[in-house]
């Protein structure tokens, strides 16, 4: 049976790369799957939306700006109440090439998954971020390791791939802000498998990162309290 | 009466007057007003009972009555704080659900158009 993933864009005036994002995750279905791009336009002021209706896809306007975190929830949702089997995201600056989904997939069907995340450590190919940014990833994995037990070499990676029974977690909860690294540790504390995979990813084709220099010490602090503060959520659910 | 007093009386009435105005007018909410109304009616108190001050720090065993007054309002101003910080939370979690739920809807009625 063809199976159905959605591919959740969050696009916050992306509009120098959306279509080209809408046109790639439309090129890749295939016998196994068919990929529906949803757009989730968080509150753009350019012309995202206007761009992205004229292609093949979903958009969802979101009436305020929710952030990354909040954006992709609506996606989640979306899918969760349409019936889609998995969700995959992918950002809106053209980041994640769409082609990466088709490996995620196969691998999260062969070894029976929940979420599978692309890495572009593993074999540190393509764009592979400054070295200020790694030290921060290198840093967060350490922290995964110590708290959790697993290895994910990438967790600030945004493209990753969730079944079913995740979605409808995500859908309770998802983190508003830098949702990444903090939903791994939501993810792993539900009991799900998760797994890593190697995918290459680009540099961003336009459009500005939403986590600049100045703000990077306050993303590390606040990524950090959040992990804390989910870990003991889940790990001492009782206590509280 | 002394001057300070016959100050202190009228600050605290034309404070507790335009807290009352903002609930009436439905500016203030009455659940948020109520901290408000309680610290109007102890400024009122205190300004009329002149050695209360003294005698409450007395009870307590803080030497001087203005280290008294400090100690408590900077701690019933921190309790607030951290009580509008909760407030503010869940009207963001609140917000949040509202925009989702838009956008949703806002695809589902262009669909059936």
């Amino acid at each position: 049976m063809i199976q159905k993933i959605a591919a959740i864009i969050p696009a916050f005036n992306e509009e120098y790369n959306i279509v080209s994002v809408i046109r790639a995750v439309n090129s890749i279905s295939n016998k196994d799957f068919e990929i529906i791009p949803i757009v989730i336009n968080d509150c753009s002021t350019d012309g995202t939306s206007f761009l992205a209706r004229k292609e093949k896809c979903i958009v969802l306007d979101l009436p305020v700006n929710l952030g990354i975190g909040g954006a992709v929830q609506t996606g989640y949702i979306y899918a969760y109440h349409n019936n889609y089997d998995y969700a995959v995201q992918i950002d809106g600056d053209g980041q994640h090439p769409a082609e990466e989904v088709v490996k995620l997939f196969y691998e999260l069907k062969r070894n029976d998954l929940d979420v599978v995340i692309g890495s572009r450590f593993i074999l540190k190919e393509g764009f592979q971020s400054t070295f200020l940014r790694r030290m921060g990833i290198r840093y967060f994995t350490i922290l995964n390791k110590f708290l959790l037990g697993i290895r994910i070499t990438d967790c600030t990676s945004g493209l990753r791939l969730i079944n079913k029974k995740t979605l409808s977690l995500v859908c309770q909860y998802y983190p508003d802000e830098y949702p990444e690294p903090e939903s791994i540790v939501f993810f792993k504390l539900n009991n799900l498998r998760i797994k890593e995979v190697a995918v290459t990813m680009v540099a961003r084709s336009g459009g500005v990162s939403s986590i600049r220099f100045l703000s990077s010490f306050y993303y590390m602090v606040k990524v950090s309290l959040a992990i804390f503060y989910t870990y003991l959520r889940l790990k001492f659910k009782k206590i509280f | 009466m002394e001057r300070i007093q016959i100050i202190a009386i009228a600050a605290s009435l034309v404070l507790t007057f335009y807290v009352v105005r903002l609930i009436v007018k439905g500016k203030l909410r009455e659940e948020y007003s109520f901290i408000w109304i309680c610290s109007t009616i102890l400024l009122i108190i205190f300004s009329f009972w002149r050695g209360g001050l003294d005698f409450v720090s007395n009870l307590i065993g803080i030497y001087l009555p203005a280290n008294f007054v400090f100690t408590v309002s900077i701690f019933v101003i921190f309790i607030y704080l951290l009580h509008l910080s909760v407030v503010v939370s869940s009207l963001h979690k609140k917000n949040k659900k509202m925009a989702q739920e838009i956008a949703l809807m806002k695809n589902k009625i262009e669909n059936d158009l």
